[in-house]
């Protein structure tokens, strides 16, 4: 009964956001959201941190900058070129990442990222310094859907959110899912029961490669252009940040985090140079404070609340 | 372009990128070199290195313009000042997290680097600063000219990686490190006072850390930004060298400049990026690292 409520009033709100927030804000903080819930996908449910996420989301960007606006492509065709470039970048990296494990892998994906980023700043089709500028938002569905007003591709943007978390929520419940969470909380077991780790846990990596891309190349759409800076180690470190504020291993908590993260950094434009240290200090805090996350500690709160009444 | 033919390289050109190679893998050895030996004593990947590395390098430039400290001063003067930071952040911060995760170690230095950075970057701005080189002029080798102060360099920090491996292998307080690293507790049980050694560890990379800073401050320019990428690069190293043996970083790091220095002759825009490949190259051959034995 609760539950249905809580789904209610979410829907409401999801549906009447736009009026109350500017769309352009909602849009970047659900692109975000699902980067985090990529990110967490992989953490929570696979026990691999990847610090290199900035590849899969920036490459789609380009990817999706780069067909829609160069070669003239429909956006239906670029998001989807977009997220199976980032798909291939992520059987490519994980396959080798995942040879190591703990911090090592999040040293390696750290790593392959910061070569991603220089080859971006290198190869021609990126726009360099400049990043690719002036992507059209062209018409969905052959015509049909003109996406140039903001409160119409709000919608469109709410859609490809709910499918990336969908997608992730269905891959967590499935079978598959159980046996990724055997393999996190003991590898050699289920490596003794016949599972094939590595096998399990690439398909998770390249699914999370997937969905990040997915997100990168929507806020391409959403903001015109994809720059050196969805490449970068700094938004590598922001979707941690992310799932870290919101809970790690949690589902909703990513959302949370993405819609803080994209706030702070709107509301606090002000401070300029001083939003890192900000930053910086609640990485800080939550690791020495609270690790479970906001969500993680206000079901915590709750669930101690009822137990004495 | 393409394949590299040594014989259409002019040597000058050759030796004088392999010298910057040189000094390039002088700092990732002495870097990669202080994130193993505290990798192995507190199980935490300091992300926060290249910031140290990057206050070395602004501690020299402040004792030289505010309090007209010269280099050789700061040289001793700089590592014990950061280092002693470092101890206090081990003290405040990094002990609560031992019995964590080593992500936790990872993201709470992350946070740390962030705010440093941040916190230089906004009171000094991100252009560098110059640091006149200590000892200028240079030597005609004949082949190449050799910078004094580069040449310099590099045998300091040789001697530095040398010293540091010496005192972990060869020392009585090297070998109650290497045995608290093995097993604390049993040390423990034997009198000795772990916690103090974990955090006299930490002081001593960090320190390290801040000495190849100072090193790099009459090379590079003095800015709040100049150990975040090489941060990012060391790990590659750490990552192709594993976190094993002592030696084993060092000669990865040189190995590494080296490389670089010689792709930079061959194949100029793959510079940045042939350390990575090595390690994907490396990951895929010996997974567990050119030294590393354990997973």
């Amino acid at each position: 009964m609760n539950r249905v409520l809580v789904a209610i009033v979410i829907a409401v709100a999801a549906l009447v956001a736009p009026w109350f927030f500017y769309p352009v804000f909602l849009m970047k903080a659900l692109c975000f959201a699902l980067f985090a819930c990529a990110f967490n996908l992989l953490l929570g449910y696979a026990g691999l941190m990847s610090f290199g996420h900035a590849m899969f989301f920036g490459m789609a960007a380009y990817f999706f900058g780069h067909t829609v606006k160069v070669w003239g492509w429909p956006i239906e065709f670029g998001l989807i070129a977009a997220v199976l470039g980032a798909a291939l970048l992520g059987l490519v990296t994980g396959a080798l990442a995942i040879r190591r494990q703990g911090i090592y892998f999040a040293m390696i994906t750290l790593a392959f990222a910061q070569m991603i980023y220089f080859l971006c700043v290198q190869m021609p089709f990126t726009g360099g310094e400049d990043g690719l500028q002036g992507i059209p938002r062209k018409p969905l569905f052959f015509g049909l859907l003109p996406t140039e007003n903001d409160y119409t591709l709000y919608y469109v943007v709410l859609v490809i959110f709910l499918f990336g978390f969908g997608a992730i929520y269905r891959f967590i419940h499935s079978p598959f899912g159980q046996v990724l969470k055997a393999i996190r909380d003991n590898e050699q077991r289920a490596l003794s029961l016949g599972y094939e780790a590595d096998r399990y846990k690439l398909l998770a990596f390249v699914l999370s490669a997937a969905v990040a891309g997915l997100a990168g190349a929507t806020k391409a759409m959403v903001v015109h252009f994809a720059t050196l800076t969805d490449v970068a180690a700094s938004t590598s470190g922001e979707v941690v940040l992310m799932a870290l504020i919101g809970g790690l291993g949690t589902i909703t908590g990513p959302v949370v985090g993405g819609f803080v993260l994209v706030a702070m950094q709107d509301y606090l434009a002000f401070v300029g140079q001083l939003v890192l240290v900000i930053q910086g200090a609640i990485f800080v805090v939550i690791v020495l404070g609270a690790r479970r996350g906001l969500v993680g500690e206000l079901s915590a709160w709750w669930k101690a609340r009822r137990r004495p009444g | 372009m393409g394949a590299c033919n040594i014989f259409e390289v002019s040597t000058q050109l050759l030796f004088s990128q392999l010298l910057l190679g040189l000094i390039n893998g002088a700092f990732y050895a002495m870097l990669s070199l202080g994130l193993a030996v505290i990798f192995g004593m507190l199980n935490v990947i300091n992300f926060t290195h290249g910031a140290q590395y990057m206050m070395g390098a602004f501690a020299a430039w402040l004792m030289l313009t505010e309090l007209h400290i010269p280099f050789w001063g700061a040289l001793v003067l700089a590592p014990i000042v950061v280092g002693l930071f470092g101890i206090v952040i081990e003290r405040l911060m990094l002990k609560r997290i031992y019995h964590l995760d080593h992500l936790y170690g990872f993201l709470l230095t992350f946070g740390l680097a962030q705010i440093i950075e941040g916190l230089f970057q906004w009171n000094w701005g991100s252009s560098g600063a110059p640091y006149q080189s200590p000892i200028p002029g240079g030597y005609n080798l004949g082949f190449m000219f050799l910078p004094a102060y580069r040449g310099f360099v590099v045998v300091a920090a040789l001697v530095i990686c040398l010293a540091t491996w010496y005192a972990i292998e060869r020392t009585r307080l090297g070998a109650y490190l290497r045995a608290a690293t093995e097993n604390p507790t049993l040390v423990r049980a034997f009198g000795i006072n772990v916690p103090r050694l974990i955090t006299l560890t930490y002081g001593l990379g960090v320190g390290l850390a801040a000495l190849a800073g100072v090193l790099a401050a009459p090379i590079q320019q003095v800015s709040a930004l100049m150990g975040t990428n090489l941060v990012l690069v060391v790990f590659a190293v750490v990552v192709i060298g594993g976190m094993g043996s002592i030696m084993g970083s060092i000669v990865t790091g040189f190995g590494l400049g080296l490389v670089e220095g010689f792709t930079k002759v061959c194949y100029p825009p793959g510079s940045n990026t042939v350390i990575f490949v090595v390690m994907a190259l490396v990951l895929l051959v010996k997974p567990a690292g050119l030294f590393g034995q354990t997973k």
